[in-house]
């Protein structure tokens, strides 16, 4: 799928690859403020070495890895690179893979059990949460050998509350609108850049019999993602991030905003997408009956697997803009995934060497770009990755958030993990969801009243 | 029985009325068996579909089928190891079932053939936990599972079981628990089954100076037989069947049995439902065959434990 | 020893149905028990005692404990009082919906699904022709897990994009259109509905078989007499065959009540209990054994649904009891 479209990454009009890497890492950072990345940046990443970090040498003894990635494509890229980590140490990790739904909601029990020696998450507020709860094990020896392939982005996004390192950056992937350029060009549809224009050419889709947007929430957590970017483009990133760590109010006239402009769009989802998976969703992009799809850039990997010649036929824009002092924000939701070694694994004293070598062989863009063929919805984190390699497609994903002035995890990922469960946050969405035309007053107090009760945790 | 008994009885009239209700009944009981047996033909039906298929036609599932296939069955048992899936079933339930019927057996002989003073309770504290929801005790039983007893020498026999040290995420907590849920419906079961076996044949054994366990072992429990048969049947039904607790107590997705793999699996499968009927139907098989080939018994197990109470 | 070979033995009955054995209780000491035969005996019941007590009855302990508590499973315990409680009774927004959809269930379990398994068992009692291929139809549903009822019912109810049949079907034969086409389970106002239509395609025929044993054990001889009387079915059964079946009565109360309270693997397939599927079970399991890890809070739930549980129990318990002591 990737080969089809390599002609395209050495042609005009590409921003060269180190302006590619250095913005992409600025973009990167996860709660960030700004002006923070960039000094940092330019004092320490600006300057890749070859191969900083590459692991060679034989290990002994054993090495088990908690594995989330279980969709086909992503499953087969970490068997990949487990196959290439035994060529390099002759060690072969024994992998545990579980559901990706499922390894997040047992995420606590396991953690707290006997986890894998080395296990994927995400960055930002999630890790922390679990670092603070003495879950992970801090690797700043192991940071202090790889950082110099990562920029400040990076690098702030695995810090733990109290200073130490808890993980290696993996991928990262932006939150966009995906649509099929064949569908466009028939219909000659163009790329909306505002609020007003996306609601136009909803309303030209639906009289052309289409879906405008694609939407499957069964699994609960989709939704969120329309919230993060609603909340970040009409009130800002400062204000998101306050919700998100409850120093801002659910309460406040701005959630209702949020939720009311989210009201005009419902109408264009796919009817009965509270019933369907968000695989199932973006089947209906693959298949032309819906226009739009608002979703990670991991959704081309599942693309790929319904329909491999339809990769091509894919394409994106940034959630477009309300006029309003944010606008120059750019924000978006652009999840970094790391890489950690947990606290309580039972062979961790025997295995922590290892462990360390195999997070060290996941710092390397080599590494990352094998994680990236398997589905180029993984965009490399390291600064070593071989940026030609990427398509077309991943490029502009870059640019996009290289072009954000600020970046969020998302909400499942910068809140407390107590406050987005099935039962809370997913719920909520989904009552807003149902009746839209509801008591928003009551509405965004019951989940403020939610907050209020959780136990006290700072984090 | 009843019914030749009184078939002299009837009058002609009647028994032209008594034809005519019976073929409404059998109209109003096929009806019902097609709506029941619905959800699993079509099941079968979707299994044996192309997704390409149901996509390419305006009316969706709602179509006949340009091929039918094995396609998707040879497609889930080549991506995931199905094999496996079935093994941790068996390698859970058969010890499980061996285990319940043995420990639930010995206690209804010891309550139900001698006079104890706690009998009834004994025999209340089992039913009554057997019926009590799982999710009441989940929180702390997970606890208590990931409780390490590695460095406890008095139980050397379970770190033989156990590759981490506890008995979470291990086939032997699963059995465990298994065995002490159903512990308590089968003891119910045997002891009032075997309060219908005559008591002569264990005084008669007493007389001639038999122990206890050669009461058990040679009178009872070949006497039991028929209640151990319906059992098992029901046995390995639940526990194949079990969902929740392999959702919880383990954590590795290639130790799950197959009904909660199947979950596991499911965010690959769905966005093609052929695959997922597929699968289904994989899952299923086992059960099914179960109780085709012994309804009988599985049917008087279940009565078993209702008959008297 | 010799006399004790199982062949002296008469031979066992092929079944209780019906063996209404009322063994008068003889509250006689044997004495002929050795020492080694009363500790052996001790052991018999003493170890599986001991481990059902503290896998089952200990938990249930703890979970009653933990509920006071604030506890998230790895920070020290911290007592709370009935904080947990009062969240759940008076803003939890999932609680109320969560008890109602449970007290759903057993309202439909009682008066739909219960009734017409009861009505199943007493048409195929009439011993007619196919008697026995529709008790395999009405019964196979019983021997699938519900996880799996889950599976195979999703199929049936996905939306049109996700190719649901009846969707499918609806729209195809013009019956609504695809703009209108029911999400069967994602509308939160029919989804429970539609997943109890999946639950009782399991208890109709669970129910169906327990009672046809019930009826199969009801002495020939009522009947007869009833109908010598002139009495007609309907009569008969209410006046002369349900009074007598009491005791299957009572066991289908119990299984229909505990069968209500335990629902849970449907709803969690479908969407982990969430969006109208909400239950007492679904919530424990996402408040506690979950990312939320809200040990304490899932507890007090969970002391709640114990709390509930314990009514038929007991209803159950003091029958068993009666039986006794007859």
């Amino acid at each position: 799928m990737v080969d089809s479209q390599k002609p395209g990454l050495l042609s005009g009009g590409q921003v060269s690859r180190r302006e590619v890497l250095k913005k992409g890492l600025i973009g990167a950072a996860g709660l960030t403020v700004l002006p923070a990345v960039i000094a940092a940046c330019s004092s320490s990443a600006a300057t890749p070495t070859a191969a900083p970090t590459a692991v060679s040498g034989q290990l002994t003894g054993k090495l088990t890895l908690g594995n989330n990635h279980s969709d086909a494509s992503d499953l087969a890229g970490v068997k990949t690179i487990n196959a290439a980590f035994k060529a390099a140490t002759g060690l072969d990790p024994t992998m545990n893979t579980v559901d990706h739904n499922t390894f997040q909601d047992q995420i606590n029990n396991y953690l707290g059990a006997t986890p894998d020696d080395v296990f994927f998450w995400f960055s930002g507020y999630r890790m922390r949460f679990f670092a603070d709860k003495g879950l992970a094990t801090p690797i700043d020896d192991l940071w202090a050998k790889v950082s110099a392939n990562y920029t400040a982005g990076f690098a702030n996004s695995v810090v733990g509350n109290d200073k130490h390192v808890y993980g290696i950056p993996v991928d990262y992937y932006p939150w966009c609108i995906f649509y099929r350029k064949s569908v466009f060009s028939t219909k000659g549809y163009t790329v909306p850049t505002t609020w007003t224009d996306l609601l136009a050419l909803c309303a030209k889709m639906q009289t052309d019999g289409l879906t405008p947007f694609a939407f499957g929430d069964k699994d609960g957590w989709p939704a969120m993602g329309t919230f993060d970017i609603l909340n970040l483009r009409l009130n800002g990133y400062d204000f998101h991030v306050g919700l998100m760590t409850g120093a801002q109010k659910w309460t406040d006239p701005k959630v209702t905003t949020v939720f009311q402009t989210w009201a005009k769009l419902i109408p264009y989802y796919t009817t009965g997408y509270a019933g369907l998976t968000w695989q199932q969703a973006c089947d209906t992009l693959v298949r032309k009956t819906a226009g739009m799809y608002f979703l990670g850039l991991f959704m081309t990997g599942e693309v790929a697997t319904v329909d491999k010649t339809a990769v091509a036929d894919i394409d994106f824009f940034p959630w477009p803009f309300f006029g309003n002092t944010y606008d120059a924000e750019k924000a978006l939701d652009a999840p970094i995934d790391i890489v950690m070694i947990s606290a309580k694994s039972p062979n961790l004293a025997a295995d922590l060497v290892n462990a360390k070598a195999y997070c060290q062989f996941w710092s390397t863009g080599a590494t990352q770009m094998m994680m990236y063929q398997a589905n180029n919805g993984f965009i490399p984190t390291a600064s070593d990755a071989d940026t030609t390699k990427l398509d077309v497609l991943t490029q502009k994903a870059v640019q996009i958030v290289s072009g954000a002035q600020r970046i969020t995890q998302f909400l499942d990922r910068d809140t407390r993990p107590d406050f987005a469960g099935a039962n809370s946050m997913q719920s909520f969405l989904l009552n807003f969801l149902n009746t839209p035309t509801q008591d928003l007053t009551a509405f965004q107090k019951s989940i403020q009243d939610f907050w209020d009760k959780l136990p006290n945790y700072t984090g | 029985m009843s019914v030749t008994v009184m078939a002299g009885q009837r009058t002609t009239h009647n028994r032209a009325r008594r034809r005519l209700s019976r073929v409404g009944l059998h109209i109003f009981l096929s009806v019902l068996a097609f709506i029941f047996a619905w959800p699993l033909l079509y099941a079968l039906y979707m299994s044996l579909r192309r997704y390409g298929d149901i996509v390419a036609n305006p009316n969706g599932p709602f179509s006949l089928p340009s091929t039918l296939s094995l396609d998707n069955y040879t497609f889930v048992w080549n991506s995931y190891p199905f094999l496996g899936y079935y093994w941790n079933t068996a390698v859970i339930t058969i010890p499980a079932l061996i285990l319940t019927l043995w420990i639930s057996s010995m206690v209804a002989f010891a309550i139900s053939k001698y006079s104890w003073r706690f009998n009834l309770l004994v025999l209340m504290i089992f039913t009554a936990g057997n019926l009590l929801p799982p999710q009441v005790i989940i929180v702390p039983l997970f606890r208590l599972y990931n409780l390490t007893f590695a460095n406890l020498p008095a139980i050397p026999v379970l770190s033989q079981l156990s590759d981490n040290g506890r008995i979470y995420d291990q086939f032997i907590g699963l059995i465990l628990i298994h065995t002490t849920f159903q512990t308590g419906f089968c003891t119910f079961v045997l002891s009032n089954y075997m309060k219908t076996l005559s008591k002569e044949l264990v005084e008669a054994a007493m007389m001639d100076g038999a122990g206890v366990f050669t009461i058990y072992r040679r009178i009872i429990l070949p006497l039991c037989t028929p209640a151990l048969a319906a059992l098992a049947t029901l046995l390995f039904t639940w526990i194949y069947n079990d969902f929740f607790w392999a959702l919880m107590l383990f954590k590795s997705g290639d130790k799950r049995p197959i009904t909660a793999a199947l979950n596991n699996l499911s965010g690959q499968f769905f966005t093609d439902p052929t695959v997922v009927a597929a699968a289904s139907i994989m899952a299923a098989i086992p059960t099914v065959v179960v109780y085709l080939l012994l309804q009988r018994y599985f049917v008087s197990g279940l009565t078993l434990g209702s008959a008297k109470g | 020893m010799s006399k004790l070979e199982p062949q002296a033995l008469t031979p066992a009955p092929t079944t209780v149905v019906g063996a209404r054995v009322a063994s008068p209780r003889k509250r006689r000491r044997y004495s002929l028990l050795s020492g080694r035969d009363k500790i052996l005996l001790f052991f018999m019941v003493g170890v599986p005692l001991a481990i059902f007590l503290v896998l089952i009855w200990g938990m249930t302990l703890v979970s009653v404990g933990l509920a006071f508590t604030n506890w998230d499973g790895v920070q020290p315990i911290k007592f709370v009082g009935l904080d947990n409680f009062t969240q759940l009774f008076t803003t939890y927004p999932f609680f109320w919906p969560a008890l109602s959809h449970n007290v759903l269930w057993l309202l439909v379990f009682v008066f739909f699904a219960t009734p017409m398994g009861i009505l199943l068992a007493v048409c195929l009692d009439r011993q007619m022709r196919g008697t026995s291929i529709y008790q395999t139809i009405f019964f196979t549903p019983v021997v699938l897990s519900l996880a799996l009822v889950g599976f195979i019912w999703e199929l049936q109810y996905s939306p049109l994009a996700g190719n649901g049949f009846i969707d499918s079907a609806l729209v195809s034969l013009g019956i609504v259109s695809p703009a209108n086409a029911p999400d069967w389970l994602g509308n939160s106002s029919i989804n429970i509905w539609a997943v109890l239509i999946a639950a009782s395609w399991r208890h109709i025929g669970y129910i169906m078989v327990l009672y046809l044993a019930g009826l199969k054990s009801v002495d020939p001889s009522l009947r007869e007499a009833a109908a010598i009387d002139g009495a007609n079915e309907r009569q008969t059964f209410f006046h002369v065959v349900f009074p007598v079946m009491a005791p299957i009565n009572v066991v289908i109360v119990v299984v229909t009540v505990i069968e209500s309270l335990r629902a849970f693997d449907i709803a969690y397939i479908v969407n982990h209990g969430k969006n109208g599927l909400e239950l007492l079970s679904t919530l424990i399991t996402n408040n506690s054994i979950s990312e939320a890890s809200l040990l304490g809070f899932g507890s007090a739930i969970a002391v709640v649904l114990l709390v509930i549980s314990l009514v038929p129990i007991a209803i159950y318990l003091t029958r068993v009891m009666r039986s006794e002591e007859s």
